[in-house]
């Protein structure tokens, strides 16, 4: 199924008995597999509006992301959330779409500084389950009018409707960037690091530890970069260097992309923890025996863990003593181990009363998020 | 504004209802004397009144699923309640309800500047919350204008906004995570102290949810360290119209200030009467404010005087000390009760989009003269979120109800320029029947769906936000 207006693709909901697999440009195949005939929405593509001066966008949900950053770079301005691509880890192709991207809430190293994805999108337009055409939010920046159900269709992974039309808030491209870097620090040194740089008062936009490397951002007009580098290099980042520009930018894309995993052998996690608890994680893999490697984002906060896919039974007990949650992004779920981290009972029936609501009749990726 | 009819089978139950409450709290935690039960009559929409039938205050989040499971058990509508500064009467009982108050629960459980965030009890005030943490300077950053004396629980309920969310974002972007009580009794955890969640984002929707999904005794909060400093200025224009198009272009030329306030030339000459803050006597005012280190301001304020000054400003006023930041925002910050002063008056809060904004001055204009009602307007600029102030005659038969369709007038307005009723005061009853201007049947039954699944009797705050007749059948059980 290739729907290519939103009236048709209703019709086509309405009348079909599914399960349907719904993909946006298909290179996030994430989740547990589904069985279903696939709806493609990328034949629903394009930006609606653009509106520079009140930082707006609206777009069709199939729309490219690379078309949404070209549109934007026109007028100085970008995607703050800095979505991770996510081909080169997971060895896919096709060409991202926005829907997916706000499907899987995905979200990059701005996180910490900005917010996620779900703090952008200030409006949607979707299909439930049944056909109906429905719509959240709107397309300026405030708006409680009524219960918020664009952070809900945010990170549902398709499995509540299927999103027709997107509105965001976007943000012009800073005059400056700079990385400060530091090699040779453990990671619990590093994030020791990171967290204190983020509590300093220098509005830090990302901070990030890899193998060994430290490295802290700073976005802004550029006296205010120069200054604030500075300032962290005689403080907290002393014997750090400094990067700018493309040299900058590459660092954080191998962050965002978490490039390191895309050549080497091994299932890929998504952990979210508190930020302090990401080396701790890592020291109780250790001591539990599993073999890992780890890159920290979010100040430590997210952790990308490189495993053995024997050891994948291993992960939550050991992440069980901290609390957050971890999600298999790369290989195979097995039995006893789904991809999304199970709820606890009293969450687990609030989320499958709301997919009872949204999808009565269970035909949107069903069973993806377990 | 009609409220459903009190069921008198439940207030019948009264004094059972009372026996058992007793049962799981203290004596004076119970308030179900008539002469006493007044005291939560209403919220900040004075206009609406009505003593619940009782009040409960519960100290801790063991008792508040004691109550609930009480009041589920016995078919008891509970309308939970912050500190009661909602404008929107999201707090306002119905005869046959519980007040369920969470004042009492102010504690700060846990501060940890390493993972920057606070855990609160949600009776706490928005601004001792950053009371808790400023010694360290670290900061809550949303400021509700009210935030001396409005709770967590109800900025949660109506994610709440404040003059600085332009940069730091609104309530539900600065919220992590919480401890909700279900209206049977359920304690669930939602969110913590990391970042995202892992399953559907239940907390996105918990937030602004006004009360009707399960009452928030414990919230995560994000804490940010304190800027080195802020500075603003201010900037007097000729017409609306070219200052919102100064507006449009700082927020387009990447500095983002942390606040654009407006005021417009009714609005400016009453604080003037009332505040002396010295502004000019102009059609349009912008306060914008910008942090960091002196240098940076400097950087920042030097860009934003550039375009200020291609529109031709009547004034451009640099601040050079504490005491001229202080004096510019003073006028801003005595606004509403300069307004009062005049008169009763009504404030709305609709968004619209930033480019529509000189079009909606101008009609709201000339609807004012139509209806007879003086309006000024203060508001947010930089995320075009209006803030109306129609001044009216509570003691004039009929004043009331002049005001309440000239501000449904603007509202649907705002819905209309591709905005929307509320940006941060929430629907509560008074923009309840108003949302299916804004939304389709589906559209609300949608929502209507998700309480469904949280609250399925429909006894949390049920004759707010959505229109009575499109819940009946919901609240009829
Ligand atoms: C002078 C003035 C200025 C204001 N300025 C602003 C402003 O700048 N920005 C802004 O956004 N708002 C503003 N407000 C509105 C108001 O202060 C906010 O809506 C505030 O968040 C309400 O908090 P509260 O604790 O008083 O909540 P209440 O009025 O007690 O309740 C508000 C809603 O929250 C629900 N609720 C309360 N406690 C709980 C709980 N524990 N669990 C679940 N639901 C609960 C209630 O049922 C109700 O629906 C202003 C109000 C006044 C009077």
């Amino acid at each position: 199924m290739k729907p290519q207006t939103e009236a048709e693709l209703a019709e086509m909901v309405a009348g079909t008995n599914g399960p349907l697999r719904v993909r946006g440009g298909g290179t996030r195949p994430i989740g547990a597999p589904m069985a279903g005939e696939v709806l493609d929405m990328s034949g629903m593509s394009g930006v609606v509006l653009h509106e520079p001066g009140a930082l707006t966008l609206v777009v069709k949900a199939g729309t490219p992301v690379a078309e949404v950053e070209r549109v934007l770079a026109a007028e100085g301005q970008r995607l703050p959330f800095e979505p991770m691509d996510h081909r080169a880890l997971l060895g896919s192709d096709g060409e991202p779409t926005m829907g997916g991207v706000v499907a899987a809430n995905v979200s990059g190293p701005r996180r910490v500084q900005v917010g996620a994805c779900r703090d952008f999108l200030l409006g949607v337009r979707f299909v439930d389950g049944t056909g109906r055409v429905l719509k959240n939010g709107g397309r300026v920046m405030k708006n409680v009018t009524g219960y918020d159900l664009v952070k809900l269709m945010a990170g549902s992974w398709g499995t509540l409707g299927v999103m027709t039309e997107l509105s965001f808030k976007v943000l012009a491209v800073p005059q400056a960037e700079a990385t400060l870097v530091k090699r040779g620090a453990s990671a619990a040194e590093g994030v020791a690091l990171l967290s204190e740089a983020l509590g300093a008062p220098y509005d830090v936009s990302g901070a990030a530890h890899l193998e060994g490397r430290t490295q802290v951002r700073l976005e802004g007009l550029a006296g205010s970069v120069a200054y604030r580098v500075d300032q962290l290099r005689k403080g907290c980042l002393a014997g750090f260097d400094v990067v700018e520009g493309a040299e900058s930018q590459a660092l954080w894309q191998e962050v965002r992309d978490v490039t390191p995993f895309a050549e080497a052998e091994g299932d890929v996690w998504r952990v979210s923890v508190k930020p302090s608890d990401g080396p701790k994680l890592s020291e109780a893999l250790d001591a539990a025996g599993v073999r890992h490697r780890a890159i920290y984002d979010w100040g430590g906060g997210l952790v990308w863990l490189l495993v053995q896919p024997g050891d994948a039974t291993a992960i939550r007990p050991a992440l069980a003593a901290f609390g957050g949650h971890a999600t298999l992004i790369r290989g195979r779920a097995q039995a006893g181990v789904p991809v999304f981290q199970p709820e606890l009972a009293p969450v687990a029936a609030i989320s499958s009363g709301l997919r009872a609501k949204f999808d009565p009749r269970g035909i949107f990726n069903p069973g993806l998020m377990g | 504004m009609e409220m459903p009819k009190p069921d008198l089978a439940v207030l019948a139950k009264k004094p059972q209802l009372v026996k058992r409450l007793l049962q799981v709290l203290p004596a004076d935690a119970v308030i179900h004397d008539d002469a006493e039960t007044r005291a939560y009559e209403c919220d900040a929409l004075t206009a609406y009144k009505c003593p619940p039938m009782c009040a409960v205050l519960p100290s801790s989040t063991q008792e508040v699923s004691d109550v609930l499971r009480i009041c589920h058990e016995m078919g008891v509508p509970v309308v939970p309640r912050g500190s009661g500064t909602s404008l929107a009467g999201g707090a306002l009982p119905t005869a046959d309800s519980v007040i369920l108050g969470v004042a009492r629960m102010n504690a700060v459980l846990e501060t940890d500047y390493d993972n920057r965030f606070v855990r609160v009890q949600t009776g706490r005030t928005n601004l001792s919350v950053t009371g808790a943490v400023e010694q360290d300077d670290f900061f809550y950053a949303p400021d509700p204008s009210s935030q001396l004396a409005c709770a967590i629980a109800g900025n949660i309920a109506m994610n709440s906004g404040g003059a600085h969310c332009l940069k730091y974002g609104v309530t539900t972007n600065n919220l992590l995570g919480v401890t909700l009580v279900m209206m049977d009794g359920t304690v669930v955890e939602i969110g913590g102290a990391h970042l995202d969640s892992g399953g559907l984002d239940l907390l996105g929707v918990i937030c602004g949810s006004e009360g009707q999904l399960g009452v928030v005794t414990e919230a995560t909060l994000r804490i940010l360290r304190k800027p080195e400093g802020a500075r603003p200025v201010l900037m007097g224009f000729d017409s609306n119209e070219v200052a919102g198009q100064c507006v449009s272009d700082i927020i387009k030329a990447g500095v983002l200030p942390v606040a654009i306030e407006f005021m417009d030339r009714p609005c400016i000459r009453a604080t003037e009467a009332f505040a002396k803050a010295g502004y000019p006597d102009c059609e349009a005012l912008l306060i914008v404010e910008v942090e960091g280190s002196d240098a940076e301001i400097k950087e920042q304020l030097d860009l934003i005087l550039e375009i200020a000054r291609s529109h031709n400003p009547v004034e451009l006023r640099e601040s050079t000390s504490a005491e001229e930041s202080a004096k510019i925002w003073l006028g801003r910050k005595s606004a509403f009760g300069a307004m009062g002063q005049i008169n009763d008056y009504m404030c709305l809060d609709g968004t619209i989009p930033v480019s529509q904004l000189p079009f909606v001055l101008r009609r709201i204009g000339e609807m004012s003269k139509e209806y007879g009602l003086d309006v000024g307007n203060v508001f947010h600029a930089g995320d075009g979120n209006m803030h109306p102030l129609i001044l009216f005659n509570a003691n004039k038969p009929g004043d009331l109800e002049l005001c309440e369709a000239f501000g449904a007038d603007i509202l649907r307005l705002c819905v209309e320029v591709g905005g929307c009723l509320t940006g941060e005061h929430g629907v509560g009853i008074e923009k309840r029947d108003l949302m299916v201007s804004q939304f389709e049947p589906d559209d609300l039954d949608i929502q209507m769906a998700v309480k469904d699944v949280f609250d399925p009797k429909w006894l949390l705050n049920p004759a707010k936000v959505f229109p009575l007749e499109a819940s009946r059948l919901r609240r009829a059980g």
